[in-house]
């Protein structure tokens, strides 16, 4: 049974859009989907290999302004930024990796903070290039309906879900979780630590950046502030996967329906609306005290409480 | 000579914001010594402290100036508490992912400039001093001198309290017994155990000198810049470019990374544009990252090795 659940659920999001519903509902099906992607593309840098990463706005504002300036200056189609963020976001991953991930510590998890703010100051100032903060807009959307909006990032999302399981079953994901736990270890062993993190890294940030593109695609609209945040994309990202349970297949995307249905219904009620920041930084400060290893990590510890009732009633 | 006016201008005014950067820069690098946590809501304390003093002098008129003498108090008991009822606990907590710590700062960080925007709106706010505008200029001492150069009141009193502080503290770390365990905390956490110092009352005096630290660099920001609920992130920034640029944990390289770090913004910002001053303050991040990963510091340590 367990090894079927994840194509139970593929199968019945894939019914989702014959259910008719309303198109709120499906906007936040498809913002959810698209976190989890998100998420499990951090996942794999921060959660498997422990390199965090504070910064991956840049990866996801870099994915959708390829795709974004693709369609402005070559006037094709805004869709082939997600094979073209693949090349885009190779290169940027490994120039990002070849500076900072040779170096240990806090180092890497300041370089990519300081990435975000780098691609946001550019964006901003290049306005020959960029538009600046005008920001890019699509003329018109491919679809008006969201069903196909939501079946495409169904499908990124299974894909990425996929590879992910592939990755960690494979070597490769044994050496990423051996850089975690002893990156000394790993080395004497003759994992060449730098190399595989940079791997991580191109994973990580092609990933984000196909999300990126996809966003780019269904918003039709995107501008410095809206995809090189610090705290609305980046750390709402490190809160998905840290909510979710980091190092887990599942984490991220529980994280990414908790944090996408909390995030609108904290902003629709209304004063507190405003305040939302506190509310999530508040539960950031919560999750890191007493839920270390979220929601799907310690399972185990949340329902301690109910098990033992249960116990003591038998 | 127009351009040499224009440069020596923007080296003093380089200079004079560097003083400042490094005053933020020292709380952080001491707390990054002692804790070997990046304290990555050091900025957001500095919008706390800017805040008492702007209202200390728009309800009671207090010169900002003296307002360090009640936001540093405040701040250090806040960051007390804040080491005592968050940071301890977390240090403890066994978990997958490193830098815990370094995202609690960041939660931290999301709440006090969210709480700001609530209770002070995101207005930008200054407090307008009456000498503000005071400035002293060459022709007035060297009347035939060949260039004019101005050096303003209000930046130069901050960056000589700035130094003071910086003496001071200096003071504080090779004087003291205090300051002493501090230094060898930050040198070596076990080491410093077992020579029978409370690391753990050690960790709690560094996060309050931090704070003080923070609080008097904002207290010197007010009566030149402006204030607005945001505002914490860029000096975060500017934190922790220094010290990645000084050495991560050294005192010596964040005042020497500040002075780097000042002169060259106010370049970028003079020759290149307003805009592209964040963007020269992280283009030096990386080039410290990629030429100088261990800092100024590790040039000082060379230096004194081959002494």
């Amino acid at each position: 049974m367990k090894k079927f659940l994840p194509l139970i659920i593929f199968a019945a999001l894939c019914l989702v859009p014959l259910m008719d519903l309303s198109s709120y509902v499906m906007h936040i099906l498809i913002l959810v989907l698209m976190w989890s992607v998100i998420g499990m593309a951090w996942n794999i840098l921060g959660g498997y290999t422990g390199q965090v990463s504070f910064g991956h706005a840049a990866f996801f504002g870099f994915g959708a302004y390829t795709a974004g300036l693709l369609y402005y200056h070559l006037e094709i189609s805004a869709w082939w930024g997600i094979p073209g963020c693949v090349i885009i976001l190779t290169a940027l991953s490994l120039v990002v990796g070849y500076i900072c991930l040779r170096l240990r510590g806090a180092y890497f998890a300041l370089a990519t903070l300081a990435l975000g703010e780098i691609c946001r100051v550019a964006t901003e100032n290049l306005v020959d290039f960029t538009q600046g903060n005008l920001g890019i807009m699509l003329r018109e959307r491919t679809w008006v309906d969201k069903t196909w909006y939501f079946y495409i990032i169904l499908l990124i999302a299974a894909g990425t879900y996929v590879l992910i399981k592939v990755v960690m079953e494979s070597k490769l994901g044994y050496y990423f979780v051996a850089i975690r736990e002893d990156q000394d270890a790993a080395e004497s062993l003759g994992i060449d630590t730098t190399f595989y993190k940079t791997i991580s890294l191109c994973l990580s940030g092609v990933l984000t950046g196909i999300a990126g593109a996809f966003f780019m695609n269904y918003m039709g609209y995107i501008d410095p502030g809206v995809v090189f945040p610090l705290y609305d994309i980046s750390i709402t990202i490190v809160m998905v996967v840290m909510v979710g349970g980091a190092a887990t297949y599942w984490g991220p995307i529980v994280g990414a329906v908790i944090m996408v249905f909390l995030a609108e219904e904290i902003r629709s009620i209304p004063y507190i609306g405003a305040a939302h920041m506190t509310i999530f930084g508040v539960i950031l400060i919560l999750i890191i005290l007493f839920l270390p290893n979220g929601i799907v990590g310690d399972f185990r510890k949340l329902m301690k409480p109910f098990k033992r009732k249960r116990e003591a009633t038998s | 000579m127009p351009e040499l006016e224009l440069f020596l201008q923007t080296l003093i005014a380089g200079f004079l914001l560097g003083g400042l950067y490094g005053l933020i820069a020292l709380g952080m690098a001491l707390i990054m010594g002692v804790m070997r946590v990046i304290n990555l809501a050091h900025g957001d304390f500095m919008m706390i402290a800017m805040y008492i003093a702007y209202w200390l002098f728009t309800l009671f008129e207090i010169d900002p100036y003296l307002s360090v003498f009640v936001a540093a108090p405040a701040l250090f008991l806040f960051g007390l508490a804040i080491q005592k009822y968050l940071l301890t606990p977390v240090m403890k907590v066994e978990s997958i992912l490193p830098h815990n710590l370094v995202i609690l700062t960041v939660g931290l960080a999301m709440v006090f400039s969210n709480l700001a925007t609530v209770f002070f709106t995101g207005d930008y706010r200054s407090t307008p001093v009456s000498y503000a505008s005071n400035a002293w200029y060459l022709t007035d001492y060297w009347p035939d001198s060949p260039i004019e150069l101005s050096l303003s009141m209000p930046w130069t009193l901050s960056f000589v309290i700035a130094v003071i502080i910086t003496i001071a503290l200096w003071i504080f770390l090779t004087k003291t017994d205090t300051g002493k365990s501090i230094r060898a905390t930050s040198q070596d956490h076990d080491a410093a155990l077992l020579m029978g110092v409370n690391v753990n009352r050690v960790r709690m005096v560094t996060f309050g000198i931090g704070m003080i630290l923070v609080a008097a660099a904002g207290c010197l920001f007010i009566p030149i810049y402006y204030l607005y609920p945001a505002l914490g992130r860029q000096f975060t920034n500017v934190g922790f470019v220094i010290t990645v640029i000084g050495g991560m944990g050294s005192t010596d390289g964040a005042i020497i990374g500040g002075l780097i770090l000042g002169i060259f913004e106010s370049m970028t910002a003079t020759y290149i544009g307003m805009g592209w001053a964040p963007a020269g303050r992280f283009a030096i991040f990386v080039a410290a990252l990629v030429f100088l990963p261990g800092g100024v510091a590790s040039i000082l340590r060379k230096r004194r090795l081959g002494k």
